[in-house]
């Protein structure tokens, strides 16, 4: 097939492709150049010099409120998350392997999961905790508020992996004297590792970068979205754009090092 | 004994899930149905049974105004998003021949996903703004004297926004039922002599439609759910139903943000069903 010759649609659509990319990407490499904008410079183009000014600016207090703390409350909250999602999921993902009462019900409660809409889940625990006169807090309200965004994906991505899963792999463990959890451990964990370690990937990024779900839930305290929604409106300067440039850096080399990983262990296996 | 553990094993594996959607999910939800029958005042709400919300909710034409303007929001994006899906999936999964490049090119899609949303939209502002780069190079172009001012801050902006956050949602499911098609089946046809339009439209367009309902699903809940994107690239000239709700819990008139709650979820989820029955996503995954 490699020989054969492209047909005149490839180039069309291949340029098609290409202006795709650059409408996902144009934006973004604005917002990281009007970062490094010189000490006068403002929202919008053209550059004023070029300065690192307004990155050192993030952490004087005064300039962004309190950027510090939203941050690192938004990365453990993300751990939490990334945590909760990879195991709930995971022995979800188990369950749905075998037939059990209540498993038609359950799987539409976790698709409606996905569809109900976001401000509806955010208003809905704001006015339960309300009620249950509990104090609505990152760690209680917005963590459980996340993870109705971040398991559907997760069971759904468990869903497709065990239905490609043959049985038989396990069932050979089994004739050769595994117990069920030696079973699990030496033969099925290692096979659905990469899987795990993008679910892990979805839950950690959907919750660091969920601003609706956490709008109504996560009480007195900022997270980092909330944090730059708020700048949106009241800061009128480039430390807005440092700021998402500093955040977007952070979910690349999460991304990057999540890939590398998983590109690892593929080429450690092919190699064994 | 051994019997009985075996035979529990799905429920307790199936706990931790059904536990965390039923309190975080289930119960919010059916809260909100109840308070959406509660009074109000400014000092807090009062239980009771009385469907003024609705009357409220439902009577008003403002209601039904933003309704429209959501509805018209949801059509638009999820019509340009589907075209841009198809053929940007039609494209990774057959015109794309090696297995590696496929991959790679799929990544530089699916990244912006796992980026922050707020950011990926405000980045547009400097794009649009007056002095934006868009209106520098039409005025230092001489195609324009005044910098266009329905850039930014308009419906234009919110539907050229929300394509942007919400077309990979299209994206990655029909890429990923095309990547299921038999190659063989495309081969044949081709033998058969059909052109390559023919192809498309009668081949890979009717096995490529789960994964269309799928992203379809994504894309017009999302649109419907949205109030960050219509506020902030609007510059809060238009409305949308979230933002409509959001005001509300503002003013903290939580019962008639339930009320609006209950009504949105149930347009949502008939949008939802109908679209379902086109296509049973349990075969799909």
């Amino acid at each position: 097939m490699g020989q054969e010759k492209r047909s005149p649609g490839f180039y069309i659509l291949a340029a098609f492709f290409v202006l795709f990319v650059l409408f996902l990407y144009g934006p973004l490499s604005a917002i990281f150049i009007l970062s490094f904008q010189g000490p006068q410079g403002g929202l919008t183009f053209p550059l004023n010099g070029v300065s690192v000014r307004w990155f050192q600016n993030l952490f004087e207090q005064q300039a962004v409120g309190d950027f510090g703390a939203s941050f690192s409350r938004s990365l453990t909250l993300g751990l939490m998350v990334m945590a909760a999602t990879v195991v709930v999921s995971l022995l979800a993902g188990l369950a749905f392997r075998r037939r059990f009462f209540g498993a038609t019900p359950l799987f539409y409660l976790t698709v409606a999961s996905l569809v109900v809409p976001s401000i509806i889940v955010s208003l809905g625990i704001g006015v339960l905790f309300q009620q249950l006169g509990l104090r609505p807090a990152w760690f209680s309200s917005a963590y459980g508020a996340h993870m109705t965004w971040t398991l559907p994906f997760g069971v759904l991505i468990m869903f497709a992996v065990f239905n490609r899963f043959s049985p038989s792999y396990e069932e050979a463990a089994r004739d050769l004297g595994a117990n069920s959890w030696q079973t699990f451990r030496h033969v099925v964990l290692p096979m659905i590792a990469p899987s795990l370690i993008g679910v892990g990937l979805f839950g950690f990024s959907l919750s660091y970068d969920e601003f609706a779900r956490t709008l109504m839930t996560s009480g007195s305290s900022n997270t980092l979205p909330l944090e730059i929604y708020g700048m949106t409106t009241n800061v009128t300067t480039p430390v807005l754009y440092a700021l998402g440039t500093v955040t977007t850096v952070f979910s690349f080399l999460i991304i990057l090092l999540t890939v590398g990983i998983i590109y690892f262990i593929g080429q450690r296996r092919s190699r064994s | 004994m051994n019997n009985l553990l075996s035979r529990a094993t799905p429920y307790l594996q199936a706990t931790p899930l059904l536990v965390i959607l039923g309190f975080f999910l289930a119960l919010p939800i059916l809260l909100l149905l109840v308070v959406s029958f509660w009074d109000y005042d400014f000092a807090g709400m009062y239980p009771g049974f009385m469907t003024f919300n609705y009357a409220e909710t439902l009577g008003s034409w403002v209601t039904w105004k933003t309704y429209g303007n959501t509805l018209k929001f949801a059509a638009i994006v999820w019509a340009i998003t589907a075209f841009i899906g198809f053929w940007v999936a039609y494209f990774l999964a057959f015109h794309v021949r090696k297995a590696s490049t496929q991959t790679v090119l799929f990544l530089v899609c699916t990244v912006p996903f796992l980026t922050s949303n707020i950011i990926r939209m405000i980045s547009w502002i400097p794009v649009l703004g007056r002095n934006g780069l868009v209106n520098s190079a039409l005025v230092g172009a001489g195609i324009v004297d005044q910098p266009v001012e329905w850039l930014l801050y308009s419906d234009f902006a919110v539907i050229l926004a929300m394509v942007h956050l919400y077309t990979l949602f299209m994206v990655t499911p029909i890429f990923n039922t095309m990547m299921r098609i038999d190659k063989s089946l495309v081969e044949a046809a081709r033998d058969g002599g059909a052109s390559d339009w023919q192809i498309i439209w009668n081949v890979i367009l009717p096995l490529a439609k789960p994964g269309i309902a799928i992203g379809s699903i994504f894309v017009v809940t999302l649109v419907m759910a949205d109030f960050s994107t219509v506020q902030v690239m609007s510059g809060g000239q238009s409305a949308s139903v979230a933002l409509m709700m959001r005001n509300q819990m503002s003013l903290l008139q939580y019962p008639a943000a339930a009320a609006n709650a209950v009504v949105l979820l149930v347009v949502v989820l008939s949008m939802v069903a109908g679209i379902l029955r086109i296509v049973d996503i349990r075969k799909e995954l």
